[in-house]
């Protein structure tokens, strides 16, 4: 917890700095860029970059994270048990198709841009956040849901206000994994030409420019870790208050 | 009034309640007791339609139950379970008030009547109108199940085991505050227990299932007096052999040093006085006096450990 207190602000400082004010890191960068070479990638903003990638892993983790609460609390109704096995390969399906393939597959259909990467990202946040609400919804405290049914909450009302507040905290577990996963894969999403900050690397990777590499990685990976964080801080703040 | 008419349940080619009929008086507490397995569970869940009879129907106040939605019937009759399955993540206030804000009762009504029944239950409004149900003890984890259920002043109370899952000492108490609470409100009640001690303290009326079919329903005395099958008669043996050995103990052989609060009991009397003494005044202990003389007490828990010691 001391740790966080300190750590967490400097890694927050530390990403504003990197996405703000890149010219500051020359002389931290220089020695990994090649001779003569430009230290810092020019053709495009960080700021204007990070907002595109993140604006990306929202929307697509947004849209796996309605269809697959939905299809989690349908498939945990007594009348959608049947297809839990079938919502479960296709959820698994869009896990095992690796993003490469996704997007070479979705190119053709939908265009260069950031179509491909959405739906690709969009196919692999399903499963995480699918599996965890599906957890979540099948173990909930037994008593806890005899009662509500007992002193006549309706089912929608039971689902809305004891299974889906009951279910959040574990749910959020998956969302989280999702978004986490979704923010290192959109990186791959500039070679379909999506703006995202994977465009820094694969610059990077292309010219023999680490300096690039190591730019657009450690802003991905502060965004992750920071994003990770406030999202675990949450989950243990609604636990808390179910005094989990 | 309840009348319950033929009602059956069937699992498969079991029936986990055979063709039971009942009436129950308003204002009264019917013990629905048996062993594991009997049936008194299902039969407590067809009443508020939680399971749907196989047949037979059950009458409230004259009206077929099966003439209301299941829901809405539910908000009508009360239910208190074992484990007490309150909302973990709502306060107090909100799972006491949780049927009254179905019902579109006023905030400020809500907030009423959930301090009345928080002090009714001997628990301060204002130190736990807002805590959460894991910030509270077992027992008054219980007691908030209960008043949840009696917040909307139902027409009739379901419990099913509600004290199960209390340790003995204060299973003792929450029966008699029950007993008291269901005194000063007129409520009728339906109990089920596996235990014939609680049946025949807390029942005005017991009926006794085995394997589905009501055995008896009658009054504890009669219970005791006349048990209609040697099923009853050997769950009613079983209680008793433990208070028949504590009449034959006197007070004067568990006395202690210390003090205990309401009127003494004399080192003449018996255990089995000394223990109704305290379940009838909800007390854990009582003063023991000798001549008139309080010379120390007598404690609940050493009537406990004397009858467990023999039985
Ligand atoms: N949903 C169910 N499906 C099949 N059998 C059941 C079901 N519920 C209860 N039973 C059976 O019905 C009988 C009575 O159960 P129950 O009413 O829970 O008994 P009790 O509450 O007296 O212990 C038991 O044999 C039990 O196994
Ligand atoms: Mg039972």
């Amino acid at each position: 917890m001391k740790i966080g207190l300190i750590l967490r602000p400097a890694l927050i400082a530390l990403l504003l700095a990197l996405v703000l004010r890149p010219e500051w890191f020359v002389p931290i960068f220089a020695p990994f860029a090649p001779e003569g070479g430009p230290v810092i990638y020019q053709r495009a903003s960080m700021l204007s970059l990070s907002v595109s990638h993140l604006a990306i892993v929202a929307l697509a983790s947004a849209a796996a994270t309605i269809v697959a609460v939905t299809l989690a609390i349908l498939v945990t109704r007594p009348a959608g048990a049947a297809f839990r096995p079938l919502s479960r390969t296709i959820t698994n399906m869009g896990q095992t198709f690796p993003p490469v393939a996704v997007l070479a597959l979705a190119v053709p259909a939908l265009g260069f841009g950031a179509g491909p990467t959405l739906v690709a990202l969009f196919l692999y946040g399903l499963l995480p956040i699918f599996e965890n609400a599906v957890t979540a919804l099948t173990n909930l405290p037994r008593a806890t849901m005899e009662a509500a049914r007992g002193i006549g909450l309706s089912r929608w009302q039971c689902l809305m206000r004891v299974e889906l507040p009951l279910a959040l905290p574990v749910t959020l577990t998956g969302i989280r994994l999702s978004i986490v996963i979704a923010l290192g894969t959109a990186t791959i999403g500039s070679t379909v030409a999506a703006r995202t900050l994977g465009e820094v690397i694969i610059a990077g990777l292309l010219t023999n420019n680490t300096a690039y590499v190591l730019q657009g990685g450690l802003i991905v990976g502060l965004f992750a870790v920071l994003i990770y964080d406030a999202l675990v801080q949450l989950e243990l703040y609604l636990l808390g208050r179910m005094g989990g | 009034m309840i009348e319950i008419d033929r009602i059956t349940k069937t699992y498969g080619t079991v029936n986990a309640v055979d063709a039971v009929s009942m009436t129950v008086e308003t204002g009264s507490i019917t013990v629905i007791v048996g062993t594991s397995g009997s049936g008194k569970t299902t039969l407590l869940r067809m009443i508020n339609r939680l399971e749907e009879p196989t047949s037979g129907e059950v009458r409230i106040n004259g009206k077929s139950t099966s003439s209301l939605k299941p829901h809405l019937l539910r908000r009508r009759i009360g239910y208190a379970i074992q484990g007490h399955g309150l909302f973990p993540h709502h306060t107090v206030a909100r799972n006491i008030g949780a049927v009254p804000e179905l019902l579109k009762w006023s905030r400020d009504k809500i907030n009423a009547r959930v301090d009345e029944l928080l002090a009714l239950f001997s628990m301060d409004p204002a130190e736990f109108r807002d805590r959460f149900p894991a910030e509270l003890s077992g027992g008054q984890q219980q007691r908030v199940g209960v008043a949840r259920a009696l917040a909307p002043r139902p027409d009739l109370l379901l419990m099913d085991e509600p004290f199960g899952a209390l340790d003995p000492i204060i299973r003792t108490r929450a029966q008699a505050d029950l007993r008291q609470i269901q005194r000063k409100l007129g409520s009728t009640i339906m109990l089920v227990t596996h235990d014939m001690e609680e049946a025949i303290s807390l029942g005005d009326h017991v009926a006794v299932m085995d394997a589905g079919k009501l055995v008896q329903y009658a009054p504890p005395a009669e219970i005791i007096a006349r048990p209609a099958t040697d099923f009853v008669a050997n769950m009613v043996g079983d209680v008793e052999r433990p208070l028949r050995l504590l009449s034959l103990i006197s007070v004067s052989e568990i006395i202690e040093p210390g003090e205990a609060e309401g009127e003494a009991m004399p080192e003449t009397a018996s255990l089995r006085d000394a223990l109704s003494a305290c379940l009838w005044t909800g007390r854990d202990a009582l003063p023991a006096s000798r001549g008139g003389k309080v010379v120390g007490r007598v404690t609940l828990k050493a009537i406990r450990a004397r009858a467990g010691a023999h039985a």
